[in-house]
């Protein structure tokens, strides 16, 4: 079982990457959970969501303690939630941002996907649109499949915007 | 179909599969993606429904009990407190003998304020006259909801059904999901006593000592009949859908020497729990119980029994716990854990177990200065 925790702020699509990644993951053939946990339910708070994706059924329905990957979707929150927390010892990290981060204790990966939003004009509301370049990335990373993280994006999304944003995380992911 | 969807989604496509052509809710956290994916279904011609959007659940339920009277499938949903607020009209649906169909979606009770699962609210109905099925899985969701208003509308029931479904655990997860084609497994709906539309009267209720008790009587007498009922539905849905369900669902529990009694997402988890003591050498099973009422025969004689109760009798204890006592004579070890959403992870049942003490009752995670 492959076991995913994503951190991000109320409104940043956190959750609804969770239930992206799931879908994308069962399109592949696999059988996926994903359970966001709703705490405060306020805009801006920090928020926790978690994909399992597995070969077999899962009857798993508790958070995820021991993850093989953490998303970031927000570094601000790594000021006040310890995102590694529990992470496996061979475990990896994604962070949404342009640079190297610093001193991480673990394999850790980063991509731009603000820039990419914003460079593919993914904002609603003055935010730019986080959930769904993200997937581009894990498709990267070989968690899902492109074509699947495709399909499971437009079944949720008409804007075609999504799908080119995932693609541009998918080109600049270095792994 | 195969797709994937919340325990919630769930639960609205089966309501669009059985078709009920009156549907009044009120939202409520967690259950309100339920009324609103059934609102989104009735605006796109997906179902063709009466849908009334009513300002209480008192008025929800009072809607679905004119509604079912009139001769028409009804369904609602709530939770906790929107459930609580329609208890005089739950009543009201099993006196009048309607069935009508609703999910609840567990969640505590206030204050201190609390969205997250817990079973109270449905032990809250616990002597309603409704029959009641917990539900441990997003395709449990969908096969309960269809089930229920067959079982609920079999002339030997006439009573109303509840499916609970934890909040957020369950309501909001996204797991896989095959709806089925229901063709004529749920008959046109058809009630002895629907009111005459063409010729409407009804009568008063008023119902004096030398009778009350015997229409009291016939709804026990209903409830009694309806295990077999439940039997025979679940039996044709295996035959026809093939997946299978009775009174409870049993893990491993052949050979157990200790099973662990839960219902919901916990009951489920627990079988996490069973595989993982399997692996260490201890002859653990899980038994889930899916029907609350009426509630099922089981039979554990000899073996040591864990109780995870995700509601409580204050003053009495475990509701769960202390059913099994009395249906079986055990003595279980009674865990309270889960209130309120409190996390409670497949090692910690494995812990229960481990740590077992039969007769006693244990409150997860809180110590004497707590």
């Amino acid at each position: 079982m492959y076991e995913i925790r994503i951190h991000s702020r109320g409104g940043q699509g956190g959750v609804t990457a969770a239930r992206l990644l799931a879908l994308a993951a069962f399109r592949d053939g696999k059988y996926a959970t994903a359970c966001p946990f709703y705490g405060a339910e306020r805009r801006g708070a920090p928020v926790v969501s978690f994909v399992r994706i597995d070969d077999e059924p899962i009857k798993i329905y508790s958070q995820i303690h021991e993850p093989d990957l953490v998303i970031v979707l927000d570094t601000s929150i790594m000021d006040v939630v310890d995102v590694l927390q529990g992470l496996k010892e061979d475990g990896t990290v994604l962070i949404n941002s342009a640079h190297v981060l610093e001193g991480c204790a673990a394999a850790c990966l980063h991509v731009d996907l603000t820039g990419i939003a914003l460079a593919t004009d993914l904002v609603i509301a003055g935010s730019p649109i986080l959930n769904t370049p993200v997937l581009g990335a894990l498709a990267k990373m070989g968690i899902v499949t492109l074509p699947s993280v495709r399909d499971a994006i437009r079944e949720m999304f008409a804007d075609e915007r999504n799908v080119q944003a995932a693609e541009a995380a998918h080109e600049e992911l270095k792994v | 179909m195969l797709t994937i969807a919340t325990g919630n989604k769930a639960v609205a496509t089966a309501v669009r599969d059985a078709k009920p052509g009156v549907i009044a809710a009120y939202p409520i956290t967690p259950q309100t993606e339920i009324v609103e994916q059934i609102a989104e279904y009735v605006t796109a011609g997906d179902l063709v429904s009466q849908y009334i959007p009513v300002e209480s659940e008192h008025s929800a339920m009072a809607a679905c009990i004119g509604a079912s009277v009139g001769g028409v499938r009804t369904f609602t949903a709530t939770s906790s407190h929107g459930l609580l607020y329609m208890h005089e009209l739950v009543h009201w649906a099993t006196g009048a003998r309607l069935p009508i169909v609703m999910a609840n979606v567990n969640r505590a009770l206030g204050p201190g304020w609390n969205t997250w699962a817990e079973h109270t609210d449905a032990f809250s109905q616990r002597d309603t006259g409704w029959l009641q099925v917990f539900v441990g899985t997003v395709q449990e969701a969908y096969d309960a909801t269809l089930m229920a208003f067959k079982i609920a509308e079999d002339e030997r029931v006439l009573l109303p059904v509840m499916v609970n479904l934890d909040g957020f655990s369950l309501s909001h997860i996204m797991q896989s999901l095959e709806t089925v084609e229901i063709g004529d497994f749920l008959p046109p709906y058809s009630l002895p006593h629907a009111i005459d539309t063409e010729n409407p009267c009804g009568y008063g209720p008023m119902t004096g000592p030398n009778d009350y008790f015997r229409f009291r009587w016939d709804i026990e007498r209903s409830m009694r009949d309806s295990r077999s009922v439940i039997a025979d539905v679940e039996r044709e849905f295996a035959e026809r859908f093939g997946r299978s369900y009775g009174p409870t669902e049993d893990y491993r529990c052949e050979d157990a020497e200790v099973v662990v009694i839960g219902m919901g997402t916990l009951g489920k988890e627990a079988e996490v729990a069973v595989d993982r003591l399997r692996s260490e050498g201890v002859a653990a099973g899980s038994m889930r119980l899916r029907w609350f009422r009426p509630f099922p025969d089981i039979d554990i004689a000899g073996r040591d029994l864990v109780v995870i109760d995700r509601g409580y009798s204050f003053g009495f204890g475990g509701v769960v716990a202390h059913s099994i006592r009395s249906k079986t004579g055990a003595e279980p070890y009674s865990v309270i854990a889960g209130l309120g959403g409190q996390e409670v992870t497949y090692n910690d049942i494995a812990d229960f177990v481990r740590d077992r003490r039969p007769g006693e009752e244990m409150w997860f995670g809180v110590s004497e200065d707590v």
